[in-house]
């Protein structure tokens, strides 16, 4: 495990000695480590503009912007140039202030330049970049064709009228979260980003994190509002509105007015709530504590059994999606709890409209958070009892910030005010589940007292904090070894998974959260430019546990009086029934493969051809017509089953063949029909 | 049949050991119908009574007769070709009816068929073979050498005449530095287009650390009009085979790929064929020439895009991605395909190395110019008498090509004129224009860079004077535009606006500041594009606007197309001095804006006239003009 450094760059710069210098405008700055010029030349104190340049992402190189002069070279991307030393980099010539306002010209050409109703207008970065370039006029021709927007999705909506055709949501979706939801699309002036084959956003393999919300610099992706339905509920004199805050929110939504990140902002939230109309305002941390001792009991318990384990945890809305997805067969390992969200939300259906005296239908749950999976996770039917839904609407940070700057609040101004009890009580356990490894922690936090029966002497597990994208610990209680692992951003978490179902690790609970950072980096935030927003948000988290008088869960007394009350024992039935789902195979294509033939009853041998469109390229169609020829040619219809299979991932070996399981590489019609003929001939002698 | 009959026996009746026919099946002369010679001769020559083989079999004393199709001849114009040994005739657009005279004048009775041979448009001279055609006599066939002559499809006559020699010698008598250093002494430089020298590319590669290691042919050839990639591998598909294992050795590589554009099924299917021969004779495969190397080829066909030829998108492309170019560095020597060092040579070059490893670096440097060595094959078309695949040394300049290779350029109607060139477009939608000023510019890679034009591939168009030059530059802008990837902003957006503003010049709504403003864009694409096709799109624009600047001064200023060719802006007339009455455009007018008495000057009524220029074409005094 790493520990991760916060040194300054100051700090790094005055002590390393006898460092490299390059020039950049005259001034020698000396560099250590950066990877390109960009770096290097944001950190020298020049914003450069750019659109596509992301630290996390893969170097792309498509917006121009970040063009420099360099000496002997001409003009390169800073991008994609490494420093070296006495290279002389002029960042302002006449010659890349025209190319600069060129390409923005270029691209407000063919933009809708909707600009006053659009839901990125003020964090706009073309916006932004027209205006510091003093942009005036647009010399071309506007050239934009009107496109329809893709509201499939619950989570999100595509606007391509407003997409600079930057990648960066591309590359997110699949260096970062390994999934490929969206693609480049068409040639030329016509390319597009694009769900897989031109289908809405909500109908593809998208698992709603809405990362590529986060990093769009236009308004081409959003969050999908609720805002007008939540008005309308507040202004319905009918309607009982609850509201529950995820703890990440508090954290972040001051960035919108003009707090630091990291600056818990609770008081004030509950605050303008209140103002707004709602009826209770509740804390999320409190069903996290809910969550926490559901969790850990049910992983203790399948640890004294040694079954389904490892246990994944399920709390985030976008993993449980990306499981079921690719990893069905891993489904009975994650935690059948509910997550924080719909704990509360089922809660509160459940208690208050009989300690009210409201019809059930007149209550309404709005949850706000940091996320935009949660709006899917919240219209899942799983979530709904009786066609009610937990959890009605949910609003992210930044609505929620909207929804105050509509209704006039001075936002810094506000006098805080108090959650509602019961449901607004929570330990810090409750708190650190928005940050990564806070799940993990909160959970050691109860197991190690429930294993151990001694009381914890400090509650903090510093082995399972940190920014790694994967992190192992373990935790000794009393001879009882607990092996955890923490994954953020679902690359990562594949590639764990993956090593769970080849049985390669040996590990008790792993925590995943789809997004880098965790909730506290959610798409709902506020979208921020400054560099440390997700460190300074998590450790917002961690000192607001610090401040608070219990750090857990099975401290929080109005937990415990949830269970004398209304949930029985702990893991008990009535608790299992309002706490508790399992989730569903997702697999878009269970069986993936396509026969040929009649496909024999009982055949002996199977030979299954990748289809894949490298191992096509390279002419797996001809293996197939040359399989299926040889089984005709030698009368093998009866023993043989051949079918053609989406893709195998072999891409580097193409084409490839599986048979009878074994794979054969680099394979031609000749090969795998001489691998037939051996491996019927053995499995007959056997016989 | 000409009265003129030349003998061509030499004395007894025992050359037939020497008579070869060579038909040749190269693109252009399948689409002619030569399948269909070839078909016709095999028949006729048996039912002759003749003993013909269409297998090559050296040990075969019996004197049959050798009937076998060939690649590309490069003579397009004339085909389908057929050649005949020993004599070295060339009958040029042999149809299946000429068949039976051939058999029965030439290889029963030893005669030329005249009429099938070509005739010189300057001399009018029958010319018997390509010796005294002037088209291959200023030629220097290096790559192109066994093309037209070889069968492709034969892997025994390749070896037979020396071939797989080098690759051997690569493998079982060099070491990878011996191989990279004879390459960098011959001064090799990419033919793809940039002219990077290649020995450098080679070592950069070898000096990465072992392991994993990729060679990769460059047969994407994309460039409108241009066809010499797939001549050299339909037409001897070996020699680039053979290239690319040299390429293996000297950087340790033990597999390599062939990425060939798919609109080429001719090339693909040689290039298979070449590979599985050379598998089945042990050249490739688990030990490459029994050297205990392991080396494997395979033969992938493009996905369509003319982006792919650029080397990094080539990589995406291969690996199943998007055909998208990524910035360099890294550069492919040092992280390639899968992330592995990769090299990528045009199938040009990579059969020129063949030549170097055979012959020495001195002797490939005899030919072409100190920094530009060897030779290049152009594809010559357009409005020159002779189009076709042509192979000349550089520093050739570009009057002997256009005048003495291309025979000179042709009008509207296809006859030789003077004074009729205007210019050629070298180096495709990437390269730029050359004017009668460089008529003694040698061809060379700096040369051409230097007055802004580029050898790019080879394409090479030679434009009489009825050509507009804002409408070339239209033309490659279109081309590119449709072309680009859409991944940087400069390239995407810019070829699509610089194509808006070449149309509002050739549409007549276009100011000084169009023209400004495309000066500007231009240059800001050139500069500022990621990956080489953006950088070089708009070539065809500077490149016009540098030579020809007066052609859209005249559009923009004076609303006129000096070439007459932009129909927004022609404004048609007679001219009464030329004009005969003699009433032929009159009569093919589809609007009847033209009138006048017999015998008496016409006119145009400019207000019925929709520009068609079909009075143009019909008056056969020149009479029609400002269409």
């Amino acid at each position: 495990m790493k520990q991760t450094e916060t040194k300054s760059f100051e700090g790094n710069m005055t002590t390393t000695v006898a460092a490299k210098t390059l020039s950049i405008d005259g001034r020698e700055v000396p560099f250590n480590g950066e990877r390109n010029l960009l770096e290097l030349i944001r950190k020298a104190g020049i914003d450069l503009p750019t659109f596509c340049y992301h630290s996390e992402l893969s170097v792309y190189g498509a917006c121009r912007l970040c063009l420099v002069d360099i000496q002997g070279r001409g003009i390169q991307g800073a991008c994609s140039t490494p420093p070296e030393a006495g290279l002389k980099v002029r960042t302002q010539t006449e010659e890349i202030r025209e190319i600069r306002k060129i390409a923005i010209e270029l691209l407000l050409a063919n933009h809708d330049q909707q600009c006053p109703t659009c839901p990125k207008s003020s964090s706009c970065q073309l916006q932004d970049v027209a205006r510091k370039l003093g942009i005036r006029k647009v010399r071309f021709k506007p050239v934009h064709q009107p496109e329809e927007l893709d509201f499939s999705s619950v989570s999100l909506v595509r606007d391509p009228n407003k997409c600079v055709l930057c990648g960066d949501c591309v590359r997110f979706c699949s260096e970062i979260q390994g999934i490929g939801a969206i693609d480049f699309a068409y040639r030329g002036h016509e390319a597009a980003v694009l769900p897989a084959f031109g289908k809405g956003l909500g109908e593809g393999e998208c698992i709603n994190c809405g990362q590529c919300a986060a990093v769009c610099p236009t308004g081409a992706l959003t969050p999908r509002p609720e805002v007008d339905e939540v008005w309308r509920a507040l202004n319905d004199p009918v309607k009982t509105v609850v509201a529950q805050i995820a703890p990440a929110v508090r954290v972040a939504i001051g960035e919108a007015f003009g707090l630091a990140p990291g600056m818990s902002a609770s008081g004030q939230i509950v605050a303008a709530l209140k103002r707004l109309g709602f009826d209770k305002v509740y804390d999320t941390a409190f069903s996290a504590d809910l969550t926490v001792v559901e969790e850990a009991n049910e992983f203790l318990k399948r640890k004294a059994k040694g079954e389904k384990l490892p246990q994944f945890t399920s709390c985030c809305p976008g993993w449980v999606k990306f499981a079921e997805q690719y990893f069905p067969d891993l489904l009975p390992n994650l935690s059948t709890c509910k997550s924080p969200q719909q704990m509360l939300g089922a809660v509160c259906k459940a208690t208050l409209p009989g300690e009210m005296g409201i019809p059930k239908e007149n209550l309404v749950m709005v949850s706000i958070m940091p996320c935009t999976a949660k709006k899917f996770e919240a219209m899942r039917p799983e979530f709904a009892e009786g066609g009610v839904p937990e959890v009605d609407h949910v609003l992210t940070t930044q609505e929620l910030a909207r929804m105050i700057e509509e209704a006039g609040f001075r936002f810094k101004e506000l006098e805080p005010e108090s959650f509602d009890m019961p449901l607004g009580f929570k330990t810090g356990a409750g708190v650190i589940f928005g940050n990564s490894g806070g799940v993990s922690e909160a959970v050691l936090r109860y197991a190690a007292e429930a294993v151990t029966g001694r009381k914890l002497e400090s509650p903090d597990f510093p082995s399972v904090r940190g920014e790694d994208g994967t992190r192992f610990a373990t935790v000794a209680l009393d001879g009882v070894q607990l092996k955890l692992a923490v994954v953020h951003g679902l690359k990562n978490a594949r590639a764990l998974a993956e090593k769970v179902r080849r049985g390669e690790c040996e590990l008790d609970l792993i925590e995943v959260m789809a997004c880098p950072g965790g909730c506290i980096g959610g798409a709902g935030q506020p979208v921020s430019r400054e560099r440390d927003v997700k460190r300074l948000r998590t450790r917002g988290l961690y000192d607001a546990d610090k401040h608070l008088d219990l750090h857990k869960s099975q401290e929080n007394h109005h937990v415990t009086e949830m269970y004398q009350k209304y949930l029985g024992e702990i893991g008990g039935r009535k608790a299992h029934h309002l706490l508790h789902r399992q989730y569903q195979n997702r697999r878009r294509i269970a069986d993936e493969r396509l026969v040929f033939g009649d496909g024999p009853e009982g055949a002996k041998l199977k030979v299954s051809v990748c289809a894949g469109t490298n191992c096509f390229l390279k002419g797996s169609q001809e293996v197939i017509r040359d399989v299926l020829h040889c089984v005709d040619a030698e009368q093998l219809q009866d023993q043989v089953e051949v079918s053609a299979s989406f893709c195998f991932e072999k891409c580097d070996q193409s084409p490839t063949v599986r048979v009878d399981g074994q794979q054969i590489q680099h394979c031609t019609g000749q090969k795998a029909c001489a691998a037939m003929r051996e491996r019927l001939k053995t499995k007959i002698a056997s016989e | 049949m000409s009265a003129q009959t030349l003998s061509i026996t030499n004395g007894n009746n025992g050359h037939a050991a020497q008579r070869r026919v060579i038909v040749c099946a190269g693109t252009g002369c399948v689409a002619s119908g030569s399948y269909k010679v070839f078909q016709a001769l095999v028949e006729q020559v048996r039912a002759a009574g003749i003993a013909v083989s269409t297998e090559f079999r050296p040990e075969d004393k019996s004197g049959a007769m050798r009937l076998n199709k060939s690649g590309c001849q490069g003579f397009c114009q004339m085909g389908p070709l057929v050649t005949v040994l020993p004599e070295n005739l060339l009958y040029n657009k042999v149809r299946v009816e000429d068949v039976a005279e051939i058999v029965s004048e030439t290889l029963v009775a030893g005669r030329v068929v005249d009429r099938l041979l070509y005739v010189d448009s300057t001399t009018k001279k029958h010319c018997r073979g390509v010796a005294e055609i002037p088209f291959y006599q200023r030629q220097q066939r290096f790559v192109l050498r066994s093309c037209g002559t070889i069968d492709p499809e034969c892997i025994e006559e390749y070896v037979h005449q020396g071939g797989y020699a080098a690759a051997k010698k690569a493998f079982l008598q060099m070491t990878p530095e011996q191989i990279c250093q004879e390459i960098t002494r011959s001064g090799l430089r990419g033919r793809g287009g940039g002219g990077f020298p290649t020995g450098r590319k080679w070592e950069a590669a070898r000096m990465q650390p072992e392991g994993k290691k990729y060679v990769i042919c460059n047969a994407d050839e994309g460039d409108p009009g241009a066809f010499m990639n797939r001549s050299v591998m339909e037409g001897n598909p070996h020699s680039v085979l053979e290239g690319l294992m040299i390429a293996a050795r000297a950087i340790g590589a033990d597999e390599t790929l062939i990425y060939v554009r798919t609109e080429y099924p001719l090339a693909v299917q040689r290039m298979r064929t070449a590979v599985k021969d050379a598998e089945a004779r042990g050249f490739l495969g688990a030990s490459a020439f029994g050297s205990g190397r392991p080396l494997r080829c395979e033969v992938m066909e493009g996905a369509g895009a003319f982006v792919c030829g650029e080397e990094t998108a080539m990589i995406a492309s291969i690996e199943g991605q998007r055909g998208m170019p990524r910035p360099k560095p890294p550069f492919p020597a040092q992280s390639g395909l899968w992330g592995k060092p990769t090299i990528i040579n045009n199938v040009e070059t990579l059969a020129h190395a063949v030549r170097i490893i055979n012959e020495g670096a001195e002797q490939f440097r005899k030919l072409g110019t100190a920094a530009s060595p060897g030779t290049k094959t152009f594809a010559l078309t357009g409005h020159v008498a002779n189009t076709g695949l042509v192979e000349v040394p550089f520093g050739t300049t570009l009057r002997e090509v256009v005048f003495d290779v291309g025979g000179g350029i042709t009008d509207r109607r296809g006859k030789v004129t003077r004074d009729g060139f205007k210019a050629v477009q070298i180096g495709g939608p990437s390269g730029g224009c050359l004017t009668r000023a460089h008529f003694d510019l040698p061809l060379d890679y700096d040369s051409l860079r230097g007055a802004g034009a580029m050898v790019g591939s080879g394409g090479l168009v030679a434009m009489n004077n009825k050509t507009c030059m804002v409408a070339i530059a239209r033309f490659f802008m279109d081309f590119t535009q449709r072309e680009s990837c859409g991944k940087c902003v400069l390239c995407r957006e810019g070829t699509r606006q610089m194509l808006a503003l070449l149309d509002d010049i050739i549409e007549g709504r276009a100011t000084g500041e169009t023209l400004e403003l495309l000066q500007k864009l231009a240059s800001a694409v050139q500069k500022g594009s990621l990956c080489g096709l953006g950088k070089t799109a708009p070539n065809p624009v500077l490149s016009t606007l540098r030579h020809f600047r007066e052609e859209y001064d005249a559009h923009v200023f004076h609303n006129h197309c000096p070439a007459g060719q932009c129909k927004a802006l022609a404004k048609p007339s007679i001219d009464p001095a030329r004009c005969k009455g003699c009433t032929a455009c009159a009569k093919k007018c589809p609007v009847h804006a033209i009138t006048g008495e017999r015998k008496q000057p016409h006119t145009i009524d400019q207000a019925l006239c929709i520009k068609c220029g079909v009075c143009a074409d019909t008056c056969k005094f020149e009479a029609v003009i400002g269409v």
